[in-house]
């Protein structure tokens, strides 16, 4: 993120989709859910599961897979919810694993790589290398402005 | 000082006065000779000067006092009422209004008024001139009372035998004065230093304004009281001086003789001028009732102990509450599940108690349709006066309560629809007389609940929707077709004065007309989640019902079924629930149709709007029907079955997820899942 580029470090996130590693700065997010009970809400888009109770509010579900293409996997134990809020938005996203906070240096992201091909690369902010980990910054707002 | 922390107070409490004056004004026009109303106005108006140039307000002060001179003269008796002096105290009301609205937005509240200034002025000189006080001054009882300051205080039989007593017991009783200094920010404190140090020196008997007005800062800067003690005058003085903020102590010893002789003089005085019905043999108290009666009232009014509640803690409270309505419908199913008889039975009584807890929250967010309605008659009066028609506005029901959120929109609406019968319904005198009716046109403006909802219904009997006119417009409007307007019932006609872009008088009036009109009427109600209807008959009236539900964050559903998926469909919306067979359905230019009671109802298949994925396949012989209306349209809303009735918290789908088809909000049922709840108005078009 562009604001995280003037500090040593930032604490993210690191989830996992499909074989590739994503990170999310903390402070975007809200809190990690096991999976629960999702209500359908039709005529939205496929990537939109539905929403679900977080203790009273409801707060609609996106599936990152579906967002961003990638083969969806089943459902199992390690499968979560990441809270996030951007703005007054309230939003979670599907995940297969969530594994780690980590703080990773500023000095190590990067401008994404040129990669042609790849459907997510309009929501990636930026790549870090820590410990021969390549991990994938989220653009949230990228990922969540499109429905608008 | 910085006043500012002041200013949320002084305006709530200007509103209230300026309101009350309103009122009362109104009253008065109805019994010019009641003093008592025109008491009650100049307090208000006293109040409202006290208050302004303590915040500051140069203009509203000002002009408040010059309609405090105007009033003085009336309660008086030098000025005579009538509706000229009454129409320059109402604009005077008008500018204070607009002043106030002007702080409230920020504004100085400064305003010119000089033209009602001017006004207010020629009455209080005009007229004084003329009928002076001739008939005043012979009725006045002379000795006591002109020797006494005109402020003075009077006792009633209780207080002077007290004083008689302590009299005869060596004690001294003083009236005392007090001034504060204009700028004094916490009235009631130094009233209360005052007081606390009068109580240690010797008993005080009196108090003018009464304590609960001094308490409540009702009064300007300056109050009297009565004190019996042993101490000297001075000694007195020195100790209220103590007192910051005090200005000026004024001490008169009052002595016991004179007193009685007052009480008996005025009381001729009074049983002579204003009250000539009343029996001879009135004691001193019970004629001392007069003059008294206001305040007292005010006091007892004050004493109801009400307090002033932020609606953001209110709404706090409610969001608070809808969490446990959540936990308690979960606690219900657990409950069932697991069939213990203790944990049912508490089970119960917690859901009982929340109930109950329900009411209370819900009323408390209650308000009477009053804080709507009574600012109707004012505008009435004037509209009838600029539109030369005669009305008599009643107003029924102005007690029924509404949720805060429904009152605070209701406004608008209303007082279109006041406009729009005053405008186009009631016809002028001349053309009511020609018809046979009486000059004075009746507006009747109803309130009432009725089950889950409250009918708020605006009557005329005025000219009523004329059919060939309303048509007319509508075919040059383009709003309808020639071949349909042949085939309308009169119904339909009357409905179509609330289309958009439909306004029927030749003119366009700034009263009502203005082309927005009524079609925003419609919309606003509907956006509350109420309706409207219009009935008419030509030449007789009009009749507007309004129907609104109580509340807009607790609802009654029911729950369907579609294929694993729950749905809530409003109450509101819902005429009844069928079950047909599948050779009922009839086909009508690709639409499935049903036959209701001999009318032909569209059938909506909800899985099929709501692409729901069917794992078997659903029973084909018969299929559930829940009938939903929108006005005057139904339409029969298809489900695979019905689960049953539910009051529901209504949540919103976040600000992620928004207009979203067909679905109006979310509500979270007792097993912890989300449930959409269906908006029938976009189903049915």
């Amino acid at each position: 993120m562009e604001t995280t580029l003037d500090v040593e470090s930032v604490k993210v996130i690191i989830f996992q989709l499909g074989d590739k590693e994503y990170a999310i700065p903390v402070s975007q997010v809200q809190g990690i859910e096991k999976t629960m009970h999702i209500t359908r809400v039709p005529k939205t888009p496929r990537y939109v599961k539905g929403v679900i109770n977080l203790r009273g509010v409801v707060t609609p579900i996106i599936d990152l897979r579906d967002r961003f293409n990638v083969k969806s996997s089943v459902e199992d134990d390690n499968t979560r919810i990441i809270i996030i809020t951007l703005d007054d938005m309230e939003v979670g996203f599907i995940v297969d694993a969530a594994n780690d906070v980590m703080d990773i240096p500023t000095s190590s992201i990067e401008p994404q790589p040129e990669v042609v091909g790849s459907y997510e690369e309009e929501f990636i902010s930026g790549v870090a290398k820590v410990e021969k980990r390549l991990l994938i910054l989220l653009n949230l707002e990228k990922v969540l402005n499109t429905l608008k | 000082m910085d006043t500012n922390q002041y200013l949320d107070i002084f305006l709530d409490e200007s509103k209230e006065h300026l309101q009350s004056c309103n009122e009362n004004l109104l009253a008065l026009e109805q019994s010019p000779q009641d003093l008592a109303i025109v008491n009650e106005i100049f307090r208000n108006a006293h109040t409202l000067k006290g208050m302004s140039a303590t915040m500051g307000f140069e203009d509203l002060a000002d002009l408040t006092h010059k309609m405090e001179n105007v009033l003085d003269a009336i309660r008086n008796e030098k000025i005579t009422v009538d509706s000229n002096i009454l129409d320059v105290v109402f604009e005077s009301v008008d500018h204070l209004e607009a002043m106030i609205d002007d702080i409230a937005n920020g504004g100085d509240g400064k305003r010119d008024v000089s033209a009602t200034v001017a006004k207010l002025k020629r009455i209080e000189n005009g007229e004084a001139i003329g009928s002076d006080t001739d008939k005043n001054e012979s009725e006045k009882v002379p000795t006591v009372e002109e020797v006494l300051t005109t402020d003075s205080m009077k006792f009633d039989e209780f207080e002077l035998t007290v004083i008689q007593q302590s009299h005869e017991q060596g004690f001294n009783t003083y009236e005392i004065a007090i001034q504060l200094r204009d700028d004094c920010l916490l009235k009631a404190a130094r009233v209360y230093m005052v007081f606390d140090i009068l109580e240690k020196l010797g008993d005080v008997i009196k108090s003018s304004p009464t304590v609960e007005q001094l308490e409540e800062e009702q009064f300007d800067s300056e109050f009297s009281v009565a004190v019996v003690t042993k101490e000297t005058s001075e000694d007195i003085q020195k100790k209220l001086l103590k007192v910051s903020e005090v200005e000026d102590v004024k001490i008169q010893a009052l002595d016991y003789q004179s007193l009685v002789h007052q009480e008996l003089a005025s009381t001729a005085t009074e049983e002579k001028v204003t009250q000539p019905v009343e029996p001879k043999n009135t004691k001193p108290v019970a004629t001392k009732a007069k003059p008294k009666k206001t305040p007292e009232k005010r006091a007892t009014h004050a004493s109801s102990k009400t307090i002033r509640v932020n609606i953001e803690r209110l709404d706090i409270l409610m969001n608070l509450f809808e969490e446990l309505v959540i936990d308690r419908g979960r606690l219900q199913s657990i409950a069932s599940e697991l069939n213990h008889s203790e944990l049912n039975e508490t089970v119960e009584r917690m859901s009982r108690v929340s109930g109950d807890l329900q009411n209370i929250i819900l009323t408390m967010r209650m308000v009477p349709v009053e804080t709507v309605f009574n600012r109707f008659p004012k505008m009435v009066r004037q509209l009838t006066r600029d539109l030369h028609k005669k009305v008599n506005l009643q107003i029924i029901g102005a007690e029924t309560e509404l949720d805060r959120t429904v009152i605070d929109e209701l406004g608008d609406p209303l007082v279109h629809l006041i406009r729009n019968a005053l405008d186009h319904g009631i016809e002028s005198p001349e053309v009511r007389k020609a018809a046979g009716k009486p000059e004075e046109g009746k507006v009747e403006l109803r309130a009432y609940h009725s089950g889950n909802h409250v009918f708020i219904e605006l009557e005329d009997d005025g000219a009523g929707v004329n059919r060939e006119k309303v048509l007319e417009k509508a075919l040059s409007k383009g709003i309808v077709t020639p071949e349909v307007a042949e085939t309308m019932t009169d119904k339909q006609v009357n409905e179509l004065i609330m289309a958009s872009g439909f306004s029927t008088a030749d003119v366009i009036s700034d009263i009502s007309g203005r082309g927005v009109g009524l079609d925003v009427v419609k919309s606003t109600i509907e956006s509350l989640g109420g309706n409207i209807t219009i009935e008419s008959t030509e030449g007789k009236g009009s009749l507007f019902s309004v129907q609104l539900p109580l509340t807009l964050s607790i609802i009654s559903v029911m729950l369907v079924e579609i294929e694993k998926e729950i749905y809530a469909i409003p109450l509101s919306s819902i005429i009844e629930t069928s079950i047909i067979r599948n050779s009922d359905i009839m086909n009508a230019h690709n639409q499935k149709v049903i036959d209701f009671r001999g009318k032909v109802v569209p059938l909506v298949f909800l899985e099929e709007i709501f692409e729901v994925t069917r794992t078997e396949p659903a029973d084909d012989e018969f299929h559930s029907v829940v009938l939903v209306r929108k006005g005057e349209k139904m339409a029969g809303l298809v489900v695979d079955s019905f689960i049953g009735q539910q009051e529901i918290v209504l949540k919103s789908l976040g600000n992620y997820l928004t207009n979203v088809f067909a679905i109006s909000g979310a509500t979270i049922l007792g097993n912890g899942e989300v449930a959409l709840i269906i908006d029938c108005n976009s189903l049915i078009k």
